[in-house]
């Protein structure tokens, strides 16, 4: 007997559209796999089944009446169970960013990403784990506690979109949105087995997510497959008036069918197959290039001369907009108040008290790099590295379409394997930076498994607003390939118990 | 170049940040690790290269300045800790 939930998201598009199942139906099977689940893989930060439910009938009303004349266009999101990562808002939901320091709020509007998910007929069943205000790689620092990944429950899921990713993987949604400011789309995906898309900056409105590092941040989101991302990121992308970073120019429509690689360049870059770099991870991502080249695409070698100094530049740029961004919880509008009868006690017990280690500590080291007398040395300096870092990429673009590389140095890590230690933590993050430091796309997607049996991600990076030859040339593979249809032993055990 | 706990102190007053002693010891040992991996980038030659600070090949539009619809005044307010006659309550900054 299938489980509704194990099917593909274009199948369950294809039986809404015929009316062989229902999104009642859907929700109801995720409703199910959520809880069979939810014990051990802890996705969820709110859970929305009511919500979810009462948006699947109204999905399938639209159905009944699309019908009987299928005269107008239909999402492919059309009554599809989706998760959103708890920094976006969903109106009168609960949002806490993983943090303490907004236990209760509940947003009074809502974001235009998610919005534009629900206009497509998405129904959402709740808001997922991430690491505090998305900073971390493992979703260990939410101070609700780690989501395990669906592979192996000791592991990581990685971060900060580590419950988007787990929900994904364990198929209790179809789709979830997330959020990369340093990899938190691509690296969880990689981890988790799934496919991520990190938007271009500019690509799809910020209006309703809650800031971190706002020259960074972009919105995004993961699915099972390409085919399945492809709408998610369609509902999602083009401009914003709310969002004064927003692109104007709107997104091409994109299609999958007669894809053909043949003369594609591939630039392959040196930088990121180091030392350092898991044995099995390199031979997982070599034999995908040679999957593509296969099918006719040319592969070069290139160089990102200043690839190593991202992740110095990334750690003072982030913190020092992470600072100034969370100068706002100051718990006078919203947010738990720890009580005081003097205003600057009010602040200094709240914030000392409420937000957790590690965004206490990139506070504090964006402060130090902006304050009087280290301004210049460190944030500056590091702004004038990322014009470099960037300028890498736009030199490589101009002899190759786009860049092949691994999402991250090792597979999924055990929880807790990087206990105080922050900088090897965000060693991590190494090969995803220099994308956001420059602003590009990129698209992760499994290439393998390693000795452990944990899925292996390979990214392809693409200059501002390529999304459309990322989507293609990742289905391209996908249709090659079947590591995005493998599914976690979890769910065969929970079936059969 | 190593951060003294004074300097941490004087850091987590300016972030509006309070500290257990243990952390301003703590957080003192972590940034000046930090800080000191991210000194290689004093080793580069920047003087001919202007910073980013946006990778947006534009300016950011401005929208007309026109009165907009906005929701209800209560609703905005709704997850305010303390409030008095439709304002945010805090304690007295004037003595």
């Amino acid at each position: 007997m299938s489980n509704l939930s194990d099917l593909s998201l274009l199948d369950a598009a294809h039986n809404l559209r015929n009316g062989e199942t229902s999104s009642v139906a859907l929700t109801h099977a995720a409703i199910a796999r959520i809880e069979t689940l939810e014990p051990e893989v802890s996705a969820f930060l709110a859970y929305t089944p009511e919500l979810a439910l009462a948006q699947a009938e109204r999905a399938d009303a639209h159905l009944n009446q699309w019908r009987k004349k299928k005269d107008a266009p239909l999402s492919l999101l059309h009554g599809i169970p989706l998760a959103v990562k708890d920094v976006l808002c969903l109106e009168g939901v609960p949002a806490t960013c993983g943090s303490r320091v907004l236990e209760g709020f509940r947003p009074p509007y809502t974001a235009t990403s998610v919005q534009r998910v629900l206009d497509h007929g998405g129904v959402i069943l709740g808001k997922t784990n991430t690491d505090e205000f998305a900073m971390g790689s493992s979703t260990e620092n939410s101070a609700y506690g780690p989501t395990h990944n669906p592979w192996a429950l000791e592991r990581v899921p990685g971060g900060s979109s580590g419950g988007s990713a787990a929900a994904v993987a364990a198929r209790m949604v179809f789709a979830a949105l997330g959020t990369d400011t340093g990899g938190s789309v691509r690296q969880p995906a990689s981890f988790c087995g799934v496919t991520g898309i990190k938007t271009s900056y500019g690509r799809v409105s910020r209006y309703g997510l809650i800031a971190y590092g706002s020259s960074l941040d972009t919105v995004g989101a993961l699915a099972n497959s390409a085919a399945a991302l492809l709408p998610v990121y369609q509902a999602m992308a083009g401009h914003d008036p709310l969002d004064s970073t927003s692109v104007l120019e709107a997104p091409t429509e994109i299609s999958l069918d007669d894809i053909d690689l043949t003369g594609l360049r591939i630039g392959v870059p040196k930088e990121y197959f180091i030392e350092g770099l898991q044995k099995d991870v390199e031979q997982a991502v070599r034999s995908a290039i040679a999957a593509l080249e296969s099918q006719g695409a040319q592969v070069h070698d290139v160089s990102l001369p200043h690839t190593e100094l991202a992740l110095p530049v990334y750690y003072l740029i982030a913190p020092a907009e992470a600072s100034a961004n969370l100068a706002r919880y100051d718990a006078v509008r919203f947010g738990p108040r720890l009580a005081s009868d003097d205003l600057w006690e009010q602040y200094l017990e709240t914030r000392g008290s409420l937000f957790g280690p590690e965004v206490k500590r990139r506070i504090m080291l964006g402060s130090y790099a902006l304050s009087a007398g280290y301004y210049d040395a460190y944030y500056g300096q590091a702004q004038k590295v990322r014009t470099m870092i960037k300028a890498d990429f736009e030199n490589v673009f101009k002899s190759v379409d786009l860049i092949a590389c691994p999402v991250a140095p090792t597979t999924a890590f055990k929880i807790g394997e990087h206990g105080d230690d922050p900088l090897s933590m965000y060693l991590e993050d190494v090969f995803t930076l220099p994308a956001n430091l420059a602003g590009i796309p990129g698209i992760a997607f499994p290439v393998g498994f390693d000795a452990n049996h944990l899925p292996i991600g390979m990214q392809l990076l693409g200059p501002h607003l390529a999304e459309a030859m990322l989507f293609r040339v990742c289905h391209a593979y996908q249709r090659m390939t079947d590591w995005h249809n493998r599914k976690p032993a979890l769910l065969d055990r929970k079936a059969s118990q | 170049m190593p951060i003294s706990v004074e300097e941490v102190r004087h850091i987590a007053k300016l972030a509006r940040l309070k500290l257990t002693p243990e952390e301003e010891v703590r957080y003192a040992e972590q940034l000046s690790a930090v800080l000191d991996y991210a000194a290689r980038l004093n080793d580069l030659d920047t003087s001919h290269i202007s910073p980013t600070s946006s990778v947006l090949p534009f300016d950011a539009p401005l929208r007309d300045d026109e009165p907009r619809p906005c929701p209800p005044r209560e609703h905005m307010l709704s997850n305010a800790p303390d409030l008095e006659d439709g304002m945010f309550r805090v304690p007295p900054v004037l003595e």
